[in-house]
């Protein structure tokens, strides 16, 4: 019986031995022709193929409708991240909760971290809002000490994201650089476009009030001309309290607001009690490309939350 | 008539001395003139030379100098600090927190500080009420403080530090490299590290979801410490079949895991495999399935014990299972999983083999932000030991190899409250019915709080 235990540990060590080792030669297989590109949200996504066009292949680790800050680090994300020529990260610790052991255990040497030839973290093109100035500590609540993570909801961003992208990309493969040059001058062309209708549509409605549930909106509301006055939340990610939301309906009353911005991941139960009580109208407004179905890139992601807006503040005149 | 002649010569000599002036000055005219023409045509082709130089550094192609100004540009922080300036001008709180703000020294070493690791600490203070005379715990006890430092060590690998500081004194619960950029997709650790046996093996006490660990883990995989020693570590993620994904690690270690494992020689390594298999249902369920295995030398069960020889073994074969159901758009609401994990041993001991096996299922469910409900089931043979004084008569050492006759028995209840991502209390009443037939039934609790950047835990 000794005999057959320690024959059979040894065959079992021998052969996940020689099944780690035969398959050590293989290389992980992506598209020879097409930079396999991974972002951990859809908006990063949906700009890396703007002006990647059908020379990336782009996926999101994230869903549009998902809390970019609480990701599950599931396994099958690893196998993305092992074979991906490029990781592009929002940053400001957006991810610090989920992304890190990911990076680690793909064993992927492109996507170690700042510095690695595929690693762009995008955060660095944008202008960042609400850093934090003076001591930070989490009686904050869970507050960004890099500042606002949520930077991609301006156009000017995306644009700025986009062209870092674009020469991001054009450095990895020099062969197709004016190919990258000529999607992303198109593609700020058509941006430029966009912004002067929803500009036209926003002009009305500059400088009203908003309440929002969370820190989302800094850079739209800054674009469009909105006032967030507010949260829902009393501190970030501190789930709303009875006291602060008596305080909020009399803000709201006195002030006037009436509208209220939730993302599509937060429960509206708070939300809508509050608006009933101030007569305000709760708007879920998307973060992200693919919060629904039809916002299939970042231009119908600003048309979508315009028209939002609009119909709720004319309806709220 | 000399005269005459005289000026005539002169009148004649004069058109020709003036012609020959002007030739002179019309000559040095031409010849300023086409300095002038060699000149600007010089200037000229410096201008244009100027203009392609120009044209280049605005050129975008890759590498041009152009594009490397505009790609620096881009990552200039810009607005912010206006924003910041005209938010300090405004608020007066926020004058007087930038008045307050700690100055940093060194100069231009001052800059090295963002290079230090990301330090975090963790508090778990746990209490008791209740009975259990077969394994009490104190009524209140600071049970584990946790200080986690980790950074990247260089572009190839990082590194993971966890000191746990408890009533036992202070040790190095796990600390280990890992090589992340090595060929052919292997990850490599080398360290102390928690083995990759099952899944509760691998948990920090912090990360549990019991304030204790089950019977299973107490009585055949080494208690609280588990199966923690210093090793090396290679896992590969291993083709599979579409969407499924499929890791071996494979584990060595020096030999010496608590009351499990003992190298009494220098050979008496410890090995340790695990195979895991994971995929997606939907985007919202998953299923974890895993096997392990642990070779090690068998630790006596008493420093002064002869109860094993240099040639006894123990081996554990695992089976574990999880699934998890969380949908994404309401992820911080609700989510539900259950979990199992079978442990087989076999212990070489004088004067014969022990088999023993021992379970633990479970299961969570979060009923919104804040609250999260749970059960456990558990139940586990024990090594019998020399020690006889506190066994039933009928529970005596078998007289040959066989599966041992003492099990324990364990149920909980359990309550966790978190009043927000860093810090949560958590109440669990636990029955167990122990092999020596006592009984204990507690009421346990948790305050569990975290410092600084804490790491995220492995899924």
């Amino acid at each position: 019986m000794k005999r057959f235990w320690r024959g059979l540990s040894v065959s079992a060590g021998a052969t996940l031995v020689l099944l780690v080792l035969g398959t050590a030669g293989a290389a992980p297989a992506y598209a020879a022709d097409k930079l396999y590109v991974i972002t951990t949200t859809t908006d990063l996504a949906a700009l890396a193929q703007e002006v990647g066009g059908d020379r990336v292949e782009v996926e999101s680790i994230a869903r549009g409708y998902q809390d970019p800050h609480f990701v599950e680090a599931k396994p099958s994300f690893l196998l993305k991240l092992r074979k991906a020529n490029l990781l592009i990260v929002v940053g400001l610790q957006l991810e610090i909760g989920w992304l890190p052991p990911l990076i680690s255990q793909s064993g992927n040497p492109r996507i170690q971290g700042p510095g690695a030839a595929g690693y762009l973290d995008a955060s660095q093109f944008a202008q960042i809002l609400e850093i934090p100035t003076g001591a930070v500590t989490r009686a904050m609540g869970d507050v960004h000490p890099l500042g606002n993570p949520h930077y991609w909801l301006d156009p000017e961003n995306g644009r700025r994201i986009a062209r870092g992208i674009q020469m991001k990309l054009a450095e990895m493969r020099p062969a197709d650089a004016a190919y990258f040059q000529q999607r992303y001058d198109s593609f700020a062309q058509r941006l430029k476009e966009a912004e002067q209708r929803w500009d036209v549509e926003m002009n009305p409605y500059r400088g009203r009030k908003v309440v929002t549930y969370h820190r989302s909106w800094p850079n739209l509301a800054k674009r469009l001309g909105l006032n967030v006055v507010d949260y829902v939340e009393p501190r970030a990610g501190i789930p709303p309290s009875p006291r602060h939301t008596v305080e909020l309906i009399a803000m709201m009353k006195r002030e006037n607001v009436k509208v209220i911005l939730v993302e599509p991941y937060f429960d509206l139960k708070t939300p809508q009690s509050v608006a009933q009580q101030t007569g305000a109208q709760v708007v879920v407004l998307m973060p992200s490309v693919g919060g629904e179905k039809e916002i299939t890139d970042y231009f119908k992601l600003f048309d979508y939350d315009v028209n939002l807006l609009v119909k709720a503040f004319s309806a709220a005149r | 008539m000399r005269r005459v002649s005289v000026l005539a010569g002169i009148l004649l000599l004069l058109p020709g001395a003036l012609a020959a002036q002007q030739t002179a000055v019309d000559t040095k005219k031409e010849e300023r003139l086409q300095a002038l023409e060699e000149r600007v045509r010089a200037l000229e082709a410096q201008l244009n030379a100027l203009k392609q130089e120009l044209q280049a550094v605005r050129s975008d192609a890759p590498g041009g100098l152009g594009a490397k100004l505009e790609y620096a540009a881009l990552k200039l922080p810009t607005l912010a600090v206006a924003e910041v300036a005209a938010s300090i001008a405004q608020d007066p709180a926020a004058q007087a927190a930038a008045a307050s703000q700690l100055p940093t020294y060194g100069g231009a070493s001052s800059a090295s500080k963002a290079l230090n690791p990301d330090i975090s600490v963790i508090g778990n203070f746990w209490g008791a009420v209740g009975r259990n005379a077969v394994r009490p715990v104190p009524t209140l006890e600071f049970h584990e403080t946790e200080i986690a430092l980790q950074a990247i060590v260089d572009p190839f690998a990082r590194a993971d530090f966890f000191v746990s500081l408890g009533r036992e004194g202070i040790e190095l619960e796990e600390g280990y490299l890992t090589f992340t950029s090595l060929p052919a997709g292997l990850v490599a650790k080398v360290g102390k590290m928690r083995a990759a046996f099952g899944k509760v093996n691998g948990m920090h006490n912090d990360a549990l979801p019991w304030i204790d660990r089950p019977l299973v883990v107490e009585n055949l995989v080494a208690g609280e410490e588990g199966i923690n020693d210093a090793g090396l570590s290679v896992s590969r993620i291993l083709p599979a079949p579409k969407g499924i994904f499929l890791e071996a690690t494979g584990q060595i270690f020096r030999g010496d895991s608590e009351n499990l494992f003992q190298a009494a020689q220098k050979k008496d390594v410890a090995y340790v495999a695990h195979l895991r298999g994971y995929r997606d249902i939907t985007e919202s369920t998953n299923v974890d399935l895993g096997f392990s295995y642990a070779r090690g030398h068998s630790a006596p069960f008493a420093a002064d014990s002869s109860d094993v020889t240099p040639d006894s073994n123990t081996e554990l074969f695992g089976l574990d299972a999880t699934f998890r159901w969380k949908p994404l758009r309401r992820a911080i609401y609700h989510s539900f999983l259950a979990r199992t994990e079978l442990v087989w041993s076999r212990r070489e001991q004088i004067p014969f083999a022990q088999h023993a096996f021992g379970f633990v299922t479970s299961a969570e469910y979060r009923l919104d932000r804040r609250w999260t409900i749970g059960g456990r089931f558990d139940r586990s043979a024990r090594f019998c030991s020399a020690d006889l004084s506190m066994l039933r008569p009928s529970n005596a050492c078998p007289g040959r190899a066989t599966n041992v006759g003492l099990t324990d028995t364990g149920f909980s209840a359990l309550l966790t409250y978190w009043p927000s991502e860093f810090s949560q209390i958590r109440g669990q009443y636990r029955f167990a019915r122990y092999a020596e037939g006592r009984d204990g039934n507690e009421l346990r609790f948790q305050f569990l709080f975290v410092l600084g950047a804490h790491g995220a835990h492995p899924f």
